[in-house]
């Protein structure tokens, strides 16, 4: 399974790449690869994965260990990003009987944390942490 | 979303590409066999991983063209069964809600999958939840171009490859539009999906 984050990777290169050697990307027999490239590209840059870089990956892997996730609900929560309880009974097969409401709390908080989020979206719902650090520098 | 899958191919290089470094050559050929055409049972190929193997090259009588055994990894979107994704709504018919990733547009949620109680709008052609609170029922219409959380129930693919003539009167048209021939496109992979669970459905609906 791939997530998100190295196919985006992938597609990025690849772009860089082609743009680079620049003469026959145009031709009748390249244009599936384009098309599917651009669309590819343009669904993945809208998800949260466009903001992720191996260390983040690295590391909610690594803080994801406690909590006995299988890979694919692992998968789900990197290529996603959630921010409500909601979100994660979804992904989380049987999240009532495995997780409490605090840990279900203590996932959110590790997921905002450790996986970079929309900075539109932060800009206009300043969280606790962005108020802190304020603070701090203050 | 995504796999890497392993593939074999033998792959044909043409003369005029000898000069090549043999690996572009290669990743060249492969990405426009695959690349935006769904595989029967894999699914939909999108750009290739790595390749693994190179056997080696044969040139065959006849032909002047060099001819590899590849054995290799191709970036393929094939979602698991019941995972969540995201997508914006194409339109809506008496089929069910219809969503597109972008790059793939197949994938239909049926009216049972809707949070129920759903009907069909006809006069605007858009599926409405009618959602009842104690105030009274919200009227929630699933518009074109929201975005839609949903989860895949079904897979479904279908052999598109040529049958040959086939024996009843068939009108073949010499124009290209086929549709009005009375042939029908067939989507080669569709997905089936459901959002008749909280959380899903648009994402408005949930972000308060």
């Amino acid at each position: 399974m791939l997530s998100n984050y190295e196919v985006y990777q992938l597609l990025t290169d690849l772009k860089e790449q082609r743009k680079d050697s620049g003469k026959n990307k145009h031709s009748a027999g390249q244009q599936n690869l384009n098309t599917i490239m651009y669309e590819t590209l343009k669904y993945l840059s809208k998800t949260p994965c466009s903001r992720q870089n191996p260390e983040t990956v690295k590391n909610f892997l690594t803080t994801m260990v406690p909590h006995k996730l299988t890979k694919a609900e692992k998968l789900q929560l990197l290529n996603h990003r959630p921010e409500t309880a909601v979100e994660i009974q979804l992904m989380v097969e049987e999240s009532e009987e495995r997780l409490s409401e605090e840990q279900i709390e203590e996932l959110i908080q590790k997921v905002t944390d450790v996986l970079p989020g929309d900075p539109e979206q932060e800009g206009a719902t300043p969280s606790n942490e962005t108020e802190m650090e304020e603070g701090i520098d203050q | 979303m995504f796999v890497a899958v392993e593939m074999v191919d033998t792959v044909r290089i043409p003369p005029w590409n000898f000069q090549r470094q043999f690996n572009e050559a290669i990743a060249e050929e492969l990405n426009k066999k695959l690349a935006n055409k769904v595989v029967y049972q894999v699914g939909l190929c999108i750009c290739l991983y790595d390749i693994t193997k190179l056997e080696d090259s044969y040139i065959f009588p006849g032909d002047g063209a060099s001819h590899t055994k590849v054995h290799f990894r191709y970036v393929v979107f094939h979602p698991f069964l019941d995972e969540i994704l995201v997508g914006k709504i194409k339109y809506c018919s008496q089929e069910g809600v219809h969503v597109s990733l972008g790059f793939f547009d197949d994938i239909v949620i049926p009216p049972e999958s809707l949070q129920q109680p759903a009907k069909f709008d006809e006069a605007e052609q858009v599926w409405v939840w009618e959602y009842e609170t104690d105030e009274g029922a919200h009227d929630l219409y699933m518009d074109q171009g929201e975005d839609i959380r949903f989860r895949i129930t079904d897979e479904v693919f279908l052999d598109t490859s040529p049958t040959g003539p086939s024996a009843a009167a068939t009108n073949t048209p010499a124009a290209p539009g086929a549709e009005e021939g009375g042939q029908k496109k067939e989507a080669p992979y569709t997905l089936l999906g459901t959002i008749s669970e909280p959380g899903l459905g648009l994402l408005s609906w949930w972000n308060s």
